[in-house]
């Protein structure tokens, strides 16, 4: 007995030589560490002013609570335009995520069935480039095509037709043109996943499959997509999860007031609240209830994706 | 592993699909170019149709780089860019070394702190009051620290740590050399591939930096170039009553377009694969 309590007293103090030795790498961490505490964390503790009457003078410590406390929420859900910025940001979202997987899953298949290797390096570099646009600049490119008052394709429309489209200012025009600007961004892009997912199939398939007398088409459909699609349904959970963010970057570089009824999603809304009309605790409110939501849906959706691997190898 | 087979229909349709989504990517950008160098008039003598200039102008580029604030956007950008990339890149490596130690006390704590952020956004108005409390409202700094460390990029970088030989890093310490010196001059010149891809993806969000103006900034000598560009771009559209006279003409706005979008288009071809090894880099390991 007292021997393990000398060794407990020299494991101690081993202990306390051992944490001196990684001194330098604690050192190392404090910017990061600091920076998350200042950025991260204080505004994840700020989301409190939900529960108050924030007042920009009095600040936090000095607020009033909200009575009852969960008012701004209960604002919220009973105001008319809680189910339209659900609709509008879920329905976006989905619309989004849905054509853009399609699209990046075909390119892929597409691009590994090319043989010239030049080719593919072309289409490649190009079809990834709008990933790295932002969206003032694609903004700027879509007016110069859809613009009512300049756009190529209104003056053509104008000349042969005598008529102009509002693209940006009617709502199902507006809608089509978000969804058809994220998939011109994204798919390239998105193409990546499912190629190095196709270079990880086993070649010997592909030539027992032709053995078997599979053609071209047999092989893409019962090799190359089935090869992927655990990593399609993996990319599709864990999408899913971010279903909360319809692309808020988007959104507000193009929406105007005219396409608010289809296009104002629950983050441009907390924007307005919040900066614009200074109802700190109400945008505040809000944009919990959807981070919330959508902590919840990650965690799950990744449990779920974590399980699916699991069961699959 | 494949013999050399004929053109068959297969092929043209696979070659037309792939040609027909690269032009959709490449005809916008062409045509946007073409009408920044043409001058209005002739954009509307032809319908629009001007997919190479036929009567060449720079005109559009010199009202654009006349306006005032365009040199001084252009070095907001280039500073902002800069300083920014260079500090995420230290602050994370300085991160994503510790963390990549399977030895180091802590490390399980440290790397959930690093992860929490991805998961639980801090919220708008939260972070907004904290740029206030302090005190980077309306500075250059609003734009550079608040998003300066990337969780995802540090990732990135911490497993790209990991899958380097410990021999290294151990050789390193009989050699009596202290942590810092094992990271600075053994580790990062082995890792230069991965401190590309951060230090890339860092520099392109930094150089389309726009909503942390619209956040924190409201003097106008600060903006950014993706700011002024939203200005041109917008000055017409949207708005109800399209008389003004003083809209800037088609080939401004391409202009600009052009201006703010060339440095990534010249440099991204070329440093391509640095960028994929980011996604396939992060893809795989959590």
């Amino acid at each position: 007995m007292n021997r393990a309590l000398v060794n407990i007293g020299v494991g101690k103090r081993r202990g306390i030589r051992h944490l001196k030795k990684f001194l330098p790498l604690y050192v190392m961490m404090i910017p990061c560490v600091v920076y998350l505490v200042v950025f991260k964390y204080l505004p994840i503790l700020g989301n409190v002013i939900a529960f108050q009457n924030y007042n920009i003078v009095k600040g936090i410590w000095g607020s009033s609570w909200a009575k009852p406390f969960y008012r701004h929420f209960y604002m919220f859900f009973q105001s008319s335009y809680f189910t339209q910025l659900m609709r509008n940001t879920l329905v976006l979202s989905a619309t989004k995520l849905f054509f853009n997987t399609v699209s990046s899953i075909v390119l892929a298949l597409l691009l590994n069935e090319v043989r010239n290797k030049a080719f593919k390096r072309v289409v490649q570099t190009v079809v990834y480039m709008p990933h790295f646009l932002s969206w003032v600049i694609i903004y700027g490119i879509l007016l110069s095509l859809f613009s009512q008052s300049n756009g190529l394709i209104n003056l053509l429309l104008d000349k042969h037709f005598g008529v102009k489209l509002a693209i940006f200012n009617s709502n199902v025009p507006f809608f089509w043109t978000l969804v058809l600007s994220s998939v011109w961004k994204g798919a390239g892009w998105g193409a990546i996943v499912y190629l190095a997912a196709i270079t990880g199939i086993d070649p010997t398939l592909y030539e027992a499959a032709r053995i078997d007398g599979a053609n071209r088409w047999q092989c893409i459909w019962h090799v190359t997509l089935s090869g992927i699609r655990s990593t399609i349904v993996i990319m599709m959970i864990l999408n899913l999860g971010s279903i909360m963010n319809a692309g808020f970057d988007q959104v507000f570089v193009m929406y105007n007031i005219q396409v608010y009824e289809i296009s104002d999603i629950i983050d441009t809304w907390v924007y307005r609240t919040g900066l614009t009309q200074l109802n700190y605790s109400l945008s505040t409110a809000v944009s919990l209830f959807k981070t919330v939501i959508s902590f919840v849906l990650v965690m799950t959706v990744n449990w779920i994706a974590k399980r699916f691997e699991e069961g699959l190898w | 592993m494949k013999k050399r087979r004929s053109f068959s229909v297969g092929d043209v349709l696979i070659y037309a699909g792939l040609a027909f989504m690269a032009l959709t990517v490449l005809l916008p950008m062409m045509y946007v170019i073409s009408s920044s160098l043409t001058p209005y008039i002739e954009i509307l003598k032809n319908d629009g149709i001007v997919l190479f200039p036929k009567n060449p102008t720079l005109d559009g580029y010199k009202t654009f780089f006349e306006e005032s604030n365009v040199y001084r956007a252009l070095g907001i950008t280039v500073f902002i860019t800069v300083v920014g990339t260079t500090l995420q890149l230290l602050i994370s490596v300085l991160m994503a070394y510790p963390l990549s130690r399977k030895d180091l006390p802590g490390r399980g704590f440290f790397t959930m702190m690093v992860f929490i952020p991805m998961v639980f956004t801090a919220g708008l108005i939260p972070t907004y009051l904290v740029v206030k409390e302090v005190k980077m409202l309306n500075s250059i700094w609003s734009m550079v620290i608040p998003g300066v460390v990337s969780s995802y990029n540090l990732m990135i970088l911490k497993s790209f740590f990991q899958t380097m030989d410990v021999g290294y890093i151990e050789a390193a310490r009989i050699d009596g050399a202290s942590e810092w010196r094992t990271l600075f001059s053994i580790l990062l010149p082995l890792s230069l591939p991965a401190l590309c891809t951060v230090g890339l993806f860092g520099a392109v969000s930094y150089w389309n930096t726009y909503y942390a103006y619209v956040y924190y900034i409201s003097d106008n000598n600060l903006a950014t170039l993706q700011v002024l560009l939203k200005r041109v771009i917008a000055s017409s559209e949207s708005m109800l009553f399209e008389v003004d006279v003083e809209i800037p003409s088609m080939t401004l706005k391409m202009a600009a377009v052009v201006v703010t979008a060339l440095p990534i288009m010249l440099v991204y071809p070329f440093l391509q694969k640095y960028f994929i090894q980011g996604v396939t880099l992060g893809g795989v390991k959590g």
